[in-house]
């Protein structure tokens, strides 16, 4: 009846997991109450939950990715604290098979339900706007998308409760993710996560790159898109070119462990260099997936607030073409040590060196467009600052690291950490923070407190320095990655310091907290009222903060890349038409909610073997995306009247402001 | 990718998922299923040699009997193509005929597959056998499922055409399951290229 | 509907008719020469691979109507072109990385 499934699974004699549960617990009802008791459950279903709008979609993704990055960040503190205190062959509070499950957990949480949320959010919210669409090219599909992330965050979360999380770091490799080696469910867990999020994103990719070639404004040519969709669309064509590796990749692993099959195993022929190879042939593009969002975000910050338009727009867009190019062939350079050919290791090294080349022209162009420009450090700059020293020093031991001589000495230590670290912090999730504060008023209506924000950035950038240089110091002591203790007195003082770090990083989250609940008390002081805070470039300034659900009354007709600076300088700007055309729009749908729980029910059956509750759940899945495509009630047009009233008052509003 | 040639399609059409989106995104779809495919085939490529002391692809591959399977896919292609033509003329009659005669030409396929799969796992040689059997069961397997999902596809679209007649969305839907279906022969030829006839030559 | 949209796009029963007699033609020949077997191997080889290269490019001229006249025919027929390149890159080098390391490992 439950398959492997018995109480034994659950973490009843751990305290830790039990007082984490315990309190998560209390947060869930608490929330519970607060909805039912302020009659929201339903405002919550037609508005939210159900929604096909692009920017709730995308406020959705923020909030999953913020809780997620909470999750994430509990992990980072207790290695953290574990690493501080297990020193001297002490043993630590975290046993070894805690631990690990923790740096798993880590690593899966903060790449995949944390960073790509965050960068898929602020894709969604923005891009249909920059471009002047009225939605995405499939609206339902992407309610979808995100119920698949959700359900996969929920398995990663449900394995605290019920079993285990995998033990073996966050790529799995066999044969140690083999069933002999981990006969749990942590890998299982892994598995049916990433595959159920993976295929989401997969059709992210799709939905948006359909959405960029067939929804653009009237005579907005491909090269005067804007540079934060031409980032997003590239990552987006990654996303699509390499995701299905990782499908694929996961796939062979789940017959391995399931069927007995012999992909990646070590007898009778398998291969585990195979997983490993595919694996990156993934995870190297996937490195680029979030960060070439976040160079697009940085241009755009960059260029609005220096009062300039962006310096080198073509090389900017030909860069990222390139990089995402080069992305596909140096994957390699994550396994130099598997001991390829020389000719290989050497190809693989050469083509990762050559990316150091795109990505500075990036970093010029920025340079170039502040030049003799007027800059406000508001906090969205003070992260594209921080962001252009951190991540040029990632970058350079990046390339350092893409030497194989020197990989063969430094793999797997602790020197590889820090670098990651240093290019995925210093690059993407510095640019989301700046995307954040740069969007938020945008989507939310209100602007966000400027000096929490320059508390949180301060804390965040001082200590990353403080927690992650200390491990490139370990690493060339000789500290490999995934230690539960030490026995090195040599260690110890850099250990205490990156533990010291990360702390102070916990003070930039905290402060980012405080910033969300101040700016929300102060909101109607921080309104923003004509939508466009800032004096922006592009189109989606143009619209009310928070946007109309049908985003434009009537398509903007584009000819500049910076087309709403080129608007307000022909004086075309906020101006009412004559009259107003019926709109057409998707109408919400409960159908992506309702298969992305069935396929988590599904995911969590796989997991535990309960095959009744796996057959019945992705068969109900399949009826109902069926009973979806029968449908015929899936549009409805927004009558001119409407449009005209919510036109008029913001046009009011405006007027009024810029007299003001 | 050239400029010129996409930035006029912006204007043309109606902004909302129009059959030539809709088309176009299942088209990309169908580009991340062949990234699917080519991680597997790459996986088999390393793959093929590593028998364990098992049996190799000569030993095991019937070239007629695949070549028989390779003529219902194409026969089953050129009738999906009739079945295209009758629901873009609006030919309800048409399209369910040549929509059925490929389903059962697509049938004939997967029983075909069935069989011969049947026929290997009963002589001992099952996916479980070596890496090469895990491989080669694999890949052709992952097009059989295809398949066998294009033939549920199939039968559903059946009924609504029965049901709705030709509406515009549904002669989408043919549109985009004749992507699919002609999109898998492709990659039959790829199959029955790398796995059956390669595998018999060495 | 603008009249570029594909599914209202009627290509006639000739480009069915005449990619089905190729692609016979294209099978039943690498299937001949691998069951007579009298062609040295390499040969064999070689002529199999080119003939399914055509194939392929007759099936996607033929049933899938690429082309490079259309709007829509264009941005499909990149599309197809950019994922072969992603897939000649990521099969070709995962190939050669799993050989050479075989190579090292026997040696």
């Amino acid at each position: 009846m439950f398959g492997k499934l018995t109480l034994d699974a659950l973490p009843l004699h751990v305290p830790i997991v039990m007082g984490t549960l315990a309190v998560v617990a209390i947060i869930g009802l608490a929330l519970v109450i607060a909805i039912t008791k302020y009659k929201k459950w339903g405002y919550l279903w037609r508005e939210w939950i159900t929604s096909v709008d692009h920017k709730r979609l995308g406020i959705m993704y923020i909030i999953l990715a913020q809780v997620m990055m909470l999750r994430g960040f509990a992990d980072a503190i207790m290695m953290r604290t574990q690493l501080a205190v297990a020193t001297n062959g002490a043993e630590g509070y975290l046993p070894p098979e805690h631990y690990d499950q923790i740096f798993t957990a880590h690593g899966v949480i903060m790449i995949i339900f944390m960073a790509m949320p965050f960068m898929i959010g602020l894709m969604n919210i923005v891009l249909p706007l920059q471009i002047g669409a009225r939605d995405v090219a499939f609206p339902f599909l992407n309610n979808l998308s995100f119920w698949l992330a959700v359900a996969g965050a929920l398995l990663v979360n449900i394995s605290l409760a019920v079993g285990e999380f995998a033990k073996t770091g966050w790529i799995a490799y066999p044969p140690l993710s083999g069933i002999n080696h981990s006969p749990g469910s942590g890998v299982d867990y892994y598995i049916w996560a990433l595959q159920i999020s993976g295929i989401g994103t997969t059709l992210t990719g799709v939905n948006f790159i359909a959405t960029v070639l067939k929804m653009r404004a009237p005579g907005m040519k491909l090269m005067q898109m804007p540079i934060f969709t031409w980032a997003c669309t590239w990552a987006n064509i990654l996303i699509v070119a390499s995701f299905p590796i990782l499908t694929g990749a996961l796939a062979m692993l789940t017959l391995d462990r399931y069927l007995d099959f012999h992909f990646f195993t070590n007898d009778l022929g398998g291969n585990a260099m195979m997983y490993i190879n595919l694996f990156w042939a993934w995870g190297h593009p996937e490195v680029y997936i979030l960060v070439l969002p976040a160079f697009g975000i940085f241009s755009e910050v960059i260029s609005t607030f220096s009062g300039k338009r962006l310096f080198g727009y073509t090389s900017m867009v030909v860069a990222s073409g390139v990089i995402s190019i080069l992305g596909f062939i140096v994957w390699l350079h994550h396994f130099f040590t598997m001991g390829s050919s020389a000719d290989v290791n050497a190809f693989f090294g050469v083509t990762t060196m050559i990316i150091a080349v795109p990505t500075g022209v990036k970093l010029f162009n920025w340079l170039f467009t502040m030049y003799k420009g007027r800059v406000q450090f508001r906090p969205p700059v003070l992260w594209t600052l921080g962001f252009m020293v951190t991540f040029t020093i990632g970058g350079m031991t990046g390339v350092l690291l893409s030497v194989p001589g020197a990989d063969y000495v430094l793999h797997n230590s602790l020197f590889l950490i820090a670098h990651f670290h240093n290019t995925i912090i210093g690059g993407a999730v510095f640019g989301y923070m700046a995307g954040f504060a740069y969007w938020f008023p945008k989507a939310m209506g209100y602007k966000l407190d400027e000096k929490w924000g320059k508390r949180a950035f301060w804390f965040w950038q001082v200590g990353f320095y403080v927690a992650f240089m200390p491990l490139y110091v370990l690493g060339f002591l000789g500290m490999t990655r995934r230690m539960n203790h030490t026995d090195n007195p040599d260690w110890n003082m850099w250990l205490y310091i990156a533990c010291a770090g990360a702390f102070i990083i916990g003070l930039g989250v905290v402060s980012q907290l405080i910033q969300l609940y101040v700016s929300y008390r102060d909101r109607e002081k921080n309104r923003d009222v004509t939508g466009d805070p800032w004096n922006g470039h592009t189109l989606e300034w143009s619209t009310m903060s928070p946007p109309q659900f049908y985003n434009f009354a009537k398509d903007p007709v584009v000819s500049d890349i910076d087309a709403f600076t080129d608007m307000k300088e022909k004086g075309t700007a906020y101006q009412r038409p004559e009259k107003y055309k019926p709109i057409h729009m998707p109408r919400n749908t409960g159908a992506g909610f309702i298969m992305g729980m069935l396929l988590t029910a599904c995911g969590f059956g796989l997991v535990w073997h309960i095959w009744w509750l796996v057959i019945v759940t992705f068969a109900a899945t399949i009826v109902t995306y069926i009973k979806r495509c029968y449908d015929k009630d899936v549009d409805y047009y927004v009558q001119p009247d409407e449009i005209e009233k919510i036109e008029g008052e913001h046009l009011a509003a405006v007027e009024t402001t810029l007299k003001a | 990718m050239s400029t010129s040639v996409l930035n006029n399609e912006a204007h043309s059409h109606e902004h909302h998922d129009s059959g030539s989106t809709t088309l176009f995104g299942f088209w990309l779809y169908l580009m991340t299923d062949c990234v699917l495919f080519a991680s597997v085939f790459a996986t088999y490529a390393v793959l093929f040699m590593n028998t364990a002391g098992g049996p190799s692809g000569h030993d095991i591959f019937e070239l007629d009997y695949v070549l028989v399977e390779t003529f219902a896919l194409l026969f089953s292609s050129i009738t999906y193509g009739f079945a295209m033509i009758g629901a873009q003329r609006g030919n309800k009659q048409v399209t369910l005929l040549w929509l059925a005669v490929t389903f059962i030409l697509g049938a004939v396929f997967i029983g075909m597959e069935v069989n011969e799969f049947s026929h290997l796992i009963h002589e001992g040689f099952g996916p479980q056998r070596s890496a090469f059997l895990t491989a080669f069961f694999s890949l052709v397997g992952m097009h059989g499922l295809h398949v066998t999902a294009g033939l549920i596809w199939m039968a559903v679209l059946m009924l609504e055409v029965m049901n709705n007649g030709l509406q515009p969305r549904t002669v989408t839907r043919v549109g985009c399951l004749s992507l699919f279906w002609h999109f898998l022969d492709v990659v039959w030829i790829c199959v029955f290229t790398v796995v059956y006839l390669m595998g018999a030559v060495s | 509907m603008s009249q570029h949209d594909q599914s209202h796009q009627d290509h006639g029963v000739k480009p069915y008719v005449i990619g089905f007699v190729l692609a016979v033609i294209l099978t039943v020949i690498p299937f001949w020469l691998v069951m007579q077997g009298t062609l040295d191997k390499a040969v064999t080889l070689w002529t199999i691979v080119i003939f399914a290269i055509v194939q392929i490019a007759v099936h996607l001229k033929y049933f899938l109507h690429l082309s490079l006249t259309t709007d829509d025919g264009r941005l499909n027929t990149f599309t197809f072109l950019f994922s072969a390149l992603i897939i000649v890159l990521v099969v070709g080098l995962s190939v050669w990385i799993i050989y050479a390391s075989n190579a090292m490992m026997m040696g």
